[in-house]
């Protein structure tokens, strides 16, 4: 009994030692450290693997192209989340502390990034959900350590009915509109409706809301009621097998394809491809270009892949998916980058969430980056966590890609922004939080 | 006095108004129902060889979609690939039956179920790991064409999974009733060791059945994977399922049919007409809801069998 407590203390004391070691050689080793949140497995891994894959490949190129970030080494860890809330908490705890501690955490689930949004002040790891997540973090005044750029699910959803007043003839002739919303039932699904709701009232369109129960494999009863109520336009906010289903009901129905748009969670080419030619013309919004031919995808099949082209379109590279993974790693690391010419350093989460506060992506950066056109140039501060010019692209299925169609379609800032500031001010209520001047 | 006109008058006076459209509802629903009641079969094939509720039925028909597309994806001809994918299935059945039956004989009901959760996650950690996580396309020539008689709005499609289900449920119901194989199912399942008594070979009695449920699992998969492509999601349409079963009765195959029929009509006009009332999707919950009212009056489901044991 004797010789196994001594055993055990002995094997104790090893482990504690090595971790230190571990620990100490990595601040020595200057690393910045990225916790990945994935889905490879379970009902949502189609719309996961490509993401995951993204954010894997950009740290990959960083690491063999420059040498990391300003000197500093990129580690990343991934925690498979199965896209569940709570093993994704698990995971987010697992690692926030691993190599020093994580300089800043994109959860890829607006669950997952409701739950952390109290820890990140606690933690000192800054958020950046892209895209999802709470809405009203766009107002960092109450909400100082998460930031959503490029856009919100409600700049999204006015950025939409911009698109079909542009695609009408006008904002006027919104009125005696009629528009659908397929929603995924869940927290995310119903983001849009608010915005949608007060954007009715404004320009007079009628608003058909339809719910779609999670995972979303049986919609025949929407569709059966687009059917009947015919509305002009269908805005869905789908997730996984939803859009598919969706895609297919909607053609079993004959609704237009290029009257259906989806979010862009909505717009993936595992969306379409079920559905074969019955997906051409379906549109969807984006916050970025789909496709390989710009010069940092060129970089990507080069060192990661080692130059095999075939390699890299099986591991999802181009996909609209994977896309938004780069863009999103693009925004992490560049706001690490800030940091650590700031501090002339390995920056921590701390740091990172004060270079977030002035980050800015102009269009001479994106082409550095070898992202010219791929993306709208962002410049965030510190009242505004969205950037201050949210909107989306409207591309379009073509049978074999998504292509962007027009230009960039700005958001209502000026419906939305109050509409931000309201929820803001009442969670900061609710909350007892203090508001930061800014 | 609106909450009663939002539940009871409303909802009436819309279906008046447009009877077609009740129809192109109910008609909607029978088909959706025929989807559920192909997920259910399995299900009650399993309950009535073994008394167990296989919680794997499932992920069965998600690796058996997987398989059948990951063998069309490698160019195998599409009959050559269900041929295969079913020498799979009846390869599984001989596994299970030999590793995880075989030790359980005897064994409380409540233990089979335990083993069928953790079969549950053997075919959805095998079928990813063989086939990977991606949505495949299945396309087996099933015309999914929309047209309307009479203005009501009918999708080939869901017409033929209606007749392979009607087909599928004639099989079965000659197999459990008119076979001694059949009879021999039924008896395993009042009583292994009775049945095992009497000289029913009962190693094989679970081959044949999880073959059978396995194949069954393969028509659920082709039509389901049909509809929205082949992926993880498969493994969920056991949920609808559960209100199928219980509304007709775990061990009859007459009854998966019919309840699965009533469910999907239930399901449908539900969430048409009382859905808005509610702020929509309420076809999932309203079906357990269905199910369970009707579970007081009749426990045993529509043509399940009264069990009366006396103490």
């Amino acid at each position: 009994m004797k010789l196994r407590s001594l055993l055990l203390a002995t094997a104790g004391i090893a482990v504690g030692v090595t971790g230190m070691i571990e620990s100490k050689a990595a601040f020595a080793a200057k690393e910045v450290f990225f916790p990945v949140m994935v889905y490879r497995t379970g009902a949502y891994a189609p719309s996961g693997v490509p993401i995951a894959n993204g954010f894997r490949d950009y740290y990959d190129l960083l690491n063999k192209r420059d040498g990391g970030i300003e000197g500093n080494k990129v580690v990343w860890e991934e925690c498979e989340t199965k896209y569940n809330t709570k093993i994704g908490v698990e995971c987010y705890e697992k690692l926030k502390g691993k190599h020093g501690g994580a300089v800043i955490v994109s959860p890829y689930s607006t669950g997952l990034t409701y739950q952390l949004i109290p820890k990140a002040p606690v933690d000192n790891v800054p958020i950046l959900s892209m895209g999802y997540g709470r809405t009203a973090a766009a107002d960092g005044r109450v909400f100082p350590w998460v930031f959503n750029f490029p856009s919100t699910y409600w700049s999204q959803a006015s950025a939409f009915v911009q698109y079909v007043g542009n695609q009408i003839g006008g904002l006027d002739k919104l009125s005696g509109q009629h528009i659908a919303h397929l929603h995924h039932n869940s927290a995310y699904g119903k983001e849009a409706n608010p915005t949608l709701k007060a954007l009715s009232k404004k320009f007079g369109f009628k608003l058909t809301v339809l719910a779609v129960d999670h995972p979303g494999q049986e919609q025949k009863a929407a569709w059966l009621q687009i059917r009947r109520k015919r509305p002009d336009w269908v805005f869905m906010s789908g997730w996984g097998v939803m859009n598919q289903v969706a895609i297919k009901e909607g053609n079993s129905i004959g609704y237009p394809m290029d009257k259906f748009v989806g979010n862009w969670w909505s717009g993936s080419d595992a969306d379409v491809i079920p559905a074969g030619d019955g997906a051409i013309g379906y549109k969807s919004t984006a916050m970025h270009a789909a496709g390989t031919k710009f010069p940092l995808f060129k970089d990507i099949i080069k060192h990661v892949y080692g130059g095999d082209a075939a390699k890299a379109k099986a591991n999802n590279v181009g996909e609209v998916l994977y896309n938004r993974a780069i863009l999103n790693a693009v925004f992490a690391t560049e706001a690490v980058r800030k940091a650590a010419k700031a501090k002339g350093g390995t920056p921590t989460g701390a740091d990172v969430r004060k270079a977030l506060e002035t980050f800015s992506i102009d269009k001479a950066r994106l082409k550095a980056l070898g992202l010219a056109g791929f993306a709208n140039p962002v410049s965030v501060s510190c009242k505004n966590h969205e950037g201050t010019s949210p909107g989306v692209f409207i591309q379009q299925w073509t049978g074999t890609a998504w292509k962007v169609q027009g230009g960039f379609v700005p958001a209502m800032s000026d419906v939305v922004r109050p509409l931000v500031e309201k929820a803001a001010a009442a969670y900061a209520k609710e909350n007892k939080i203090k508001p930061a001047s800014c | 006095m609106e909450v009663l006109n939002t539940f009871l008058i409303a909802p009436f006076l819309d279906m008046a108004d447009s009877p077609i459209f009740l129809l192109e509802v109910v008609i909607g629903g029978l088909m959706a129902g025929v989807m559920y009641s192909l997920v259910a079969l399995g299900f009650v094939l399993i309950y009535k060889a073994s008394g167990v509720f296989n919680y794997a039925q499932g992920a069965m028909v998600l690796f058996a979609a997987l398989t059948l597309v990951g063998l069309m994806e490698n160019h195998v001809p599409i009959i050559v690939a269900i041929i295969l994918t079913m020498a799979v299935m009846v390869g599984v059945a001989m596994l299970i039956e030999r590793y995880m039956l075989r030790p359980l004989v005897n064994q409380a009901q409540i233990i089979l179920f335990m083993a069928c959760i953790g079969l549950n996650f053997v075919f959805e950690g095998a079928g990813q790991i063989a086939w990977g996580s991606n949505v495949k396309k299945l396309d087996i020539g099933i015309p999914e064409n929309s047209f309307e008689i009479g203005g009501v709005l009918l999708n080939a499609f869901d017409l033929t999974a209606a007749i392979t289900a009607a087909i599928l449920v004639a099989f079965l119901a000659v197999f459990f009733q008119k076979t001694a194989i059949g009879r021999a199912l039924r008896a395993v399942a009042d009583d292994h060791q009775a049945a095992l008594s009497v000289g029913i070979p009962l190693k094989t009695i679970w081959v044949i059945v999880w073959s059978v449920s396995g194949f069954v699992a393969l028509v659920a998969g082709i039509m389901w994977g049909g509809k929205a492509g082949v992926q993880f999601s498969l493994v969920l349409i056991a949920l609808k399922a559960l209100p199928v079963l219980i509304l007709g009765g775990f061990e009859s195959v007459p009854g998966a049919i019919i309840g699965g029929l009533l469910i999907g009509v239930f399901e449908k006009v539900s969430e048409v007409y009382w859905g808005p009332a509610f702020g929509g999707a309420i076809e999932g919950w309203f079906a357990y809801m269905a199910a369970l009212v009707f579970l007081m009056f009749r426990p045993q489901g529509l043509f399940g069998e009264k069990i009366i044991e006396r103490v």
